[in-house]
């Protein structure tokens, strides 16, 4: 009797990448649905438009490089760059936004790389950068949060202001738009008023600005989530996370009136999401353990510098980016010591 | 029971795997019946191949040497029962490229007679001396039977200036499907310890640590009977987490010691030597009763066969007569793997015999090994380093091995990889991770090979160039020579005042002669030209 | 503007003695490119480079007169090496590249003229005048060097069988081919 061969291991588990990337967005399920409860419609209309977008232009490049279509979206890498990249856009903001955006993102990000596995950044980072320096007014026309909104948006509504960008009679973007915790407190900072006078607005709740400490205490949740499907380690979030909250506690320490506070570091715009869902992005992060610290660290601490004293309110993207940057270097630093080796680079002998 | 517990340690990575081990373990080891025809590889061990001394149509007894091997790292091949010898030729045998090498093919007799075959039994071998232990591994071809089947006497003799620590006793047998050491142990404990004793007598270990899975209780107990509570030897059952690969011996010895054997070492660097219960049973039979090497027990299973169980084969009996035995195949059969699941290779046919270093035939249906979905890119998520047992870096090695930088994979320890699987199980890209650092190994071997093979015709090639030159240079010096010689005669006559004269004279009358000869050849032109 | 100029000045003064300098007191004596490149080569001393031999070539290449994929034997492992070592772009190997074989004659034909003999960069063949001559098989490099003298054409290429100590894993099917296959497999 003839059998056909194959190399070990025999014995494998039904695994693939669509079922990681498939748990990711699981995970993204309840964040993104208190995001929607707190900015209205247009979050879901966002994130259903990026997702399309996303997968389409994936499927088109997938034909142009001559690539086997099928089984590369089953991977649902394109739904989830998609849909972190939709996370991060204000709830109303126009489509062609987001197709620059989602197209920078899958088209130059990650294509012209030679697709998944082979980006060096972020691709979801790279099409929100992209848009945020593009389009610096639709990139902030943010709501107030549910209990602080006048208005409020339906789904037609809301899709009538993404699509014609009309919005309903005998409103204007000023008169409805606000700024965000992060945006005001480096308005308000800049015009010389103290943290406490600051923290009178009502835009703030109890340690970060209303409802978006809400979506931060979500987003952990699928985040914990993540970790006990052993989806991502707890390396990179925790870096990130202690990165910034240090350097905030360290300022807020010297000086609590003129800089905020860790928690209203960690509880605003993007930090949670970003130090689960988007610095752990396999392919441009760290892979090392203890690159992955020193990955998040830098991160973390990038964020608050940025935020504090950069140009731009929110900083997760350019931090991630940068240290995408740096993770090969990292990698190459980091290296495990071997079983049975010497630590690294002293390998001068000499009996155990 | 009194005793304390030992302290046991953890390797890095590991996987917890579905076991599959009661399937093959419900009924006793069967003694399989003799087969018609014995297929005996002369290479069943790492080293040298063994040279047949026996001809074709020669009558051999059970236990007769049939293949002697005189380098250090070697086995000498024996026959597994009497009968005749059909033919000495090559027959492939058990290895993942499916090819073949020679083998003693033997016709059995059925008479089972050992003759004057059988080596003179050891009886006091608790007090015999160390070498005589030794030689008699040796002399019947014992390797280890864990699957690596690296010669035995070799891994027992102290190289110098080394002290021997401790004696540790692989008992684990982590891969899932496999159970022969565990039937082993429930069926010939006292076997076991007695062979383990033996290795004590013969390498004065401080103490000795037989490690078992936790899950294999029936083995434990049955080998803490046959110690009889005895740890005045110095000998202790360890049992230890399932986790694979506890069973590699690197592994097993740092949950045991808690040390690490060095990169590119031997256990022996640290002063351990490590032995698989299977052979230690094996030393047992070749010291006490003076058999050699021929027969071992072989775990048949898999949902491709239709009753898994453990079998006592002779070495050589075809794959088929083992599935037979377990009552044929299932329907359902779709890979024949020798070895388990994780680190066995498969085979192309069940007419392949089995060796020495068999340790299980695995009838896989597709259920038992699902074939790999298909192969993405990887994403670097860095499942494989997290599940390495020897702490690498895979997915950088597989970037390495894939752009053929062999530089850059050893820089990254390539040659400390394992090959356990554990990478290749856990990676989601599905990505044939072992098969690229079995072909990186494999390149780095040949490119060694060649360039000696490149050196050698490089030195022949200069030495040739060399030679030519010589020879070139002898033609000239020898011309140089004979036109030396000519010129020296002329020379020579040239200072003589005598010859001086005499060739002058004879230079004299040449001149006139040709004056003579011209005036005469014009004269003739003369009288020529008016009538031409 | 003049402390500018005299700045610049004294800095290219500067410069340009350390360059002088250490131009004189790290010189490269000899020419070792040249054996690190014949090191690469797989000394089958064929001439399918159109050089002589395999120093002959790697002079030529060190001398910047040859390409570094005219060693067919050497194959793609070779112009890699080479490209590495020479920080060239690796080309494809130009000629055919066959398998690793040996030369084997054949004993009852061969008149024994001895001009494959002379012909052999390696001495791998043994014989005299008027003798039948036979192979040393483990020195031939297969360069066929012997095939084109023999007046008797009794001198064939054998490729060398693959065996277990030589096999070697292939290289795994890559990604994208993998997933077509299994598409079309299935």
């Amino acid at each position: 009797m003839h059998f056909r061969t194959q190399t070990s291991p025999h014995m494998t588990p039904a695994h693939n990448v669509g079922q990681v990337m498939r748990r990711v967005l699981y995970a993204l399920v309840p964040g993104t649905l208190a995001m929607a409860w707190y900015f209205g419609w247009g979050v879901l209309i966002n994130v259903a438009l990026a997702v399309v977008l996303a997968v389409g232009l994936e499927a088109l490049m997938l034909v142009l490089r001559r690539r086997p279509v099928i089984p590369t979206l089953s991977d649902y890498s394109a739904v989830v760059t998609g849909w972190l990249f939709a996370l991060a856009l204000p709830p109303l903001t126009p489509w062609w936004v987001t197709l620059v955006g989602v197209g920078f993102a899958i088209v130059v990000a990650k294509h012209l790389y030679g697709g998944l596995g082979y980006n060096p950044f972020n691709p979801a980072m790279v099409g929100y950068v992209v848009v945020l320096l593009s389009f610096p007014r639709e990139m902030t026309l943010w709501l107030p949060p549910m209990p602080l909104s006048e208005v409020s948006f339906g789904p037609m509504q809301a899709l009538a202001a993404i699509f014609l960008g009309q919005l309903p009679p005998g409103l204007t973007w000023d008169a409805i738009t606000t700024a965000t915790p992060l945006d005001l407190m480096k308005t308000e900072l800049g015009r010389n008023l103290t943290i406490t006078e600051i923290r009178d607005n009502p835009l703030f709740g109890d340690f970060s600005g209303k409802g978006w400490e809400w979506i931060g205490n979500w987003f952990l949740l699928g985040g914990i989530a993540l970790l006990f499907m052993r989806v991502i380690t707890w390396h990179i979030p925790v870096a990130v996370l202690g990165g910034l909250a240090v350097t905030a506690g360290l300022f807020w320490i010297v000086d609590p009136d003129a800089y905020a506070s860790p928690a209203f570091h960690v509880f605003s715009g993007a930090a949670i999401l970003g130090a689960f869902f988007i610095a752990t992005d396999p392919v441009s992060a760290s892979t090392t353990p203890m690159g992955r610290i020193l990955y998040g660290l830098g991160i973390g601490v990038l964020i608050y510098v940025i935020r504090t004293w950069g140009n731009y309110p929110d900083a997760v993207a350019f931090a991630v980016l940068l240290m995408n940057m740096a993770a090969p270097t990292i990698d190459h630093y980091t290296r495990p010591r071997v079983f049975g080796q010497k630590p690294p680079r002293r390998e001068n002998g000499g009996t155990p | 029971m009194t005793e304390q517990a030992h302290k046991l340690h953890r390797f890095h990575g590991g996987l917890h795997l579905p076991r599959h081990k009661e399937e093959s373990t419900r009924d006793p080891v069967l003694p399989m019946r003799i087969p018609a025809r014995l297929i005996v590889p002369l290479r069943q061990h790492i080293g040298e191949s063994a040279e047949a001394c026996v001809a074709p149509g020669d009558r051999v007894n059970k236990g007769q040497l049939i293949g002697r091997c005189d380098t250090y790292v070697g086995a000498a091949v024996h026959a597994p029962t009497s009968g005749r010898v059909v033919e000495i030729a090559d027959h492939p045998v058990p290895h993942p490229s499916g090819l073949s090498a020679p083998c003693v093919v033997i016709e059995p007799d059925g008479r089972e007679s050992w003759g004057e075959s059988r080596l003179p039994p050891i009886e006091d071998y608790l007090d015999a001396d160390p070498v005589s232990l030794r030689n008699r591994i040796r002399e019947a071809g014992i390797v280890g039977l864990g699957g690596a089947a690296f010669p035995s006497a070799v891994k027992i003799t102290p190289r110098p200036g080394q002290t021997l620590d401790c004696l540790v006793i692989n008992g684990a047998e982590c891969e899932p499907y496999i159970t022969c050491d565990d039937s082993l142990m429930r069926t010939h404990a006292r076997g076991v310890i007695e062979g383990i004793r033996i290795l004590m007598q013969a390498l004065k270990p401080r103490c000795c640590l037989i490690g078992i899975e936790d899950h294999m209780s029936g083995a434990i107990a049955a080998m803490r009977d046959a110690l009889g509570g005895d740890e005045a030897h110095g000998i202790r059952i360890v049992p230890i987490p399932s986790l694979y690969p506890a069973g590699g011996e690197r592994q097993l010895i740092q949950v045991l010691t808690g040390r690490e054997v060095p990169s590119q070492g031997l256990p022996a660097d640290i002063g351990i030597v490590c032995q698989n219960v299977g052979t230690a049973y094996a030393i047992y039979r070749a010291v006490a009763h003076g058999e050699p090497l021929i027969s071992r027990i072989i775990t048949v299973t898999g949902k491709g066969v239709q009753h898994p169980r453990n079998l006592e084969v002779l070495i050589g009996t075809p794959i088929a007569d083992l599935v037979a035995a377990a009552e044929g195949y299932t329907d359902e059969v779709s890979r024949l793997i020798m070895g388990g699941p994780m680190m066995g290779f498969a085979l192309q046919s069940d007419a392949i015999p089995v060796v020495k270093g068999t340790n299980c035939i695995l009838a896989a249906s597709h259920e038992d090994v699902a074939p790999p979905g298909p192969v993405m890119p990887c994403i670097r998520c860095g499942q494989c380093a997290e599940v390495c047992p020897a702490q690498l870096l895979p997915q950088q090695l597989y970037w390495f091995a894939r752009a053929k930088d062999f530089d850059k994979a050893q820089d990254y320890s390539l040659f400390d990889c394992i090959e356990c699987g554990c990478c290749a199980y856990v990676c989601p890209s599905n990505i044939p991770l072992v098969q690229y650092y079995r072909f990186a190994k494999n390149e780095i071997w040949a490119q060694e090979r060649e360039r000696r093979k490149a050196d050698i015709a490089r030195e022949r090639h200069e030495f040739r160039q060399a030679r030519l030159e010589q020879e070139e240079r002898e033609k000239a010096e020898r011309l140089a020579r004979k036109k030396a010689a000519l010129a020296a005669k002329q020379d020579d006559t040239a200072d003589d005042p005598k010859k001086a004269a005499i060739q002058a004279a004879l230079e004299r009358a040449k001149a006139r002669k040709a004056a003579q000869e011209a005036e005469q050849m014009s004269a003739e032109k003369a009288d020529k030209e008016p009538s031409g | 503007m003049l402390a500018a100029t005299l700045a610049i000045s004294t800095l290219a003064a500067v410069f340009g003695l350390l360059l002088g300098y250490s131009a004189v007191r790290f010189r490269v004596e000899s020419d070792p490119v040249v054996d690190q490149i014949d090191a690469l080569l797989p000394q089958t001393q064929c001439g399918q480079c159109s050089y002589a031999g395999c120093r002959p070539y790697a002079e030529a290449i060190a001398a910047g007169e040859a390409d570094i994929n005219r060693c067919p034997p050497g194959g793609e492992a070779t112009v890699l090496a080479l490209a590495d070592l020479l920080g060239r772009d690796p080309k494809p190997v130009e000629g055919e590249t066959k398998p690793p074989s040996v030369a084997i004659i054949d004993e009852q034909v061969c008149i024994g003229c001895t001009l494959c003999i002379q012909a052999c960069p390696v001495d791998a063949i043994l014989g005299a005048a008027k003798q039948m001559h036979t192979v040393i098989e483990s020195e031939c490099t297969g360069c066929e060097l012997c095939i084109e003298p023999c007046p008797v054409d009794c001198i064939y290429m054998v490729p060398i069988a693959p065996d277990i100590s030589t096999w070697k894993w292939p290289f795994p099917a890559g990604e994208t081919q993998s997933a077509d296959r299994e598409a079309v497999s299935s």
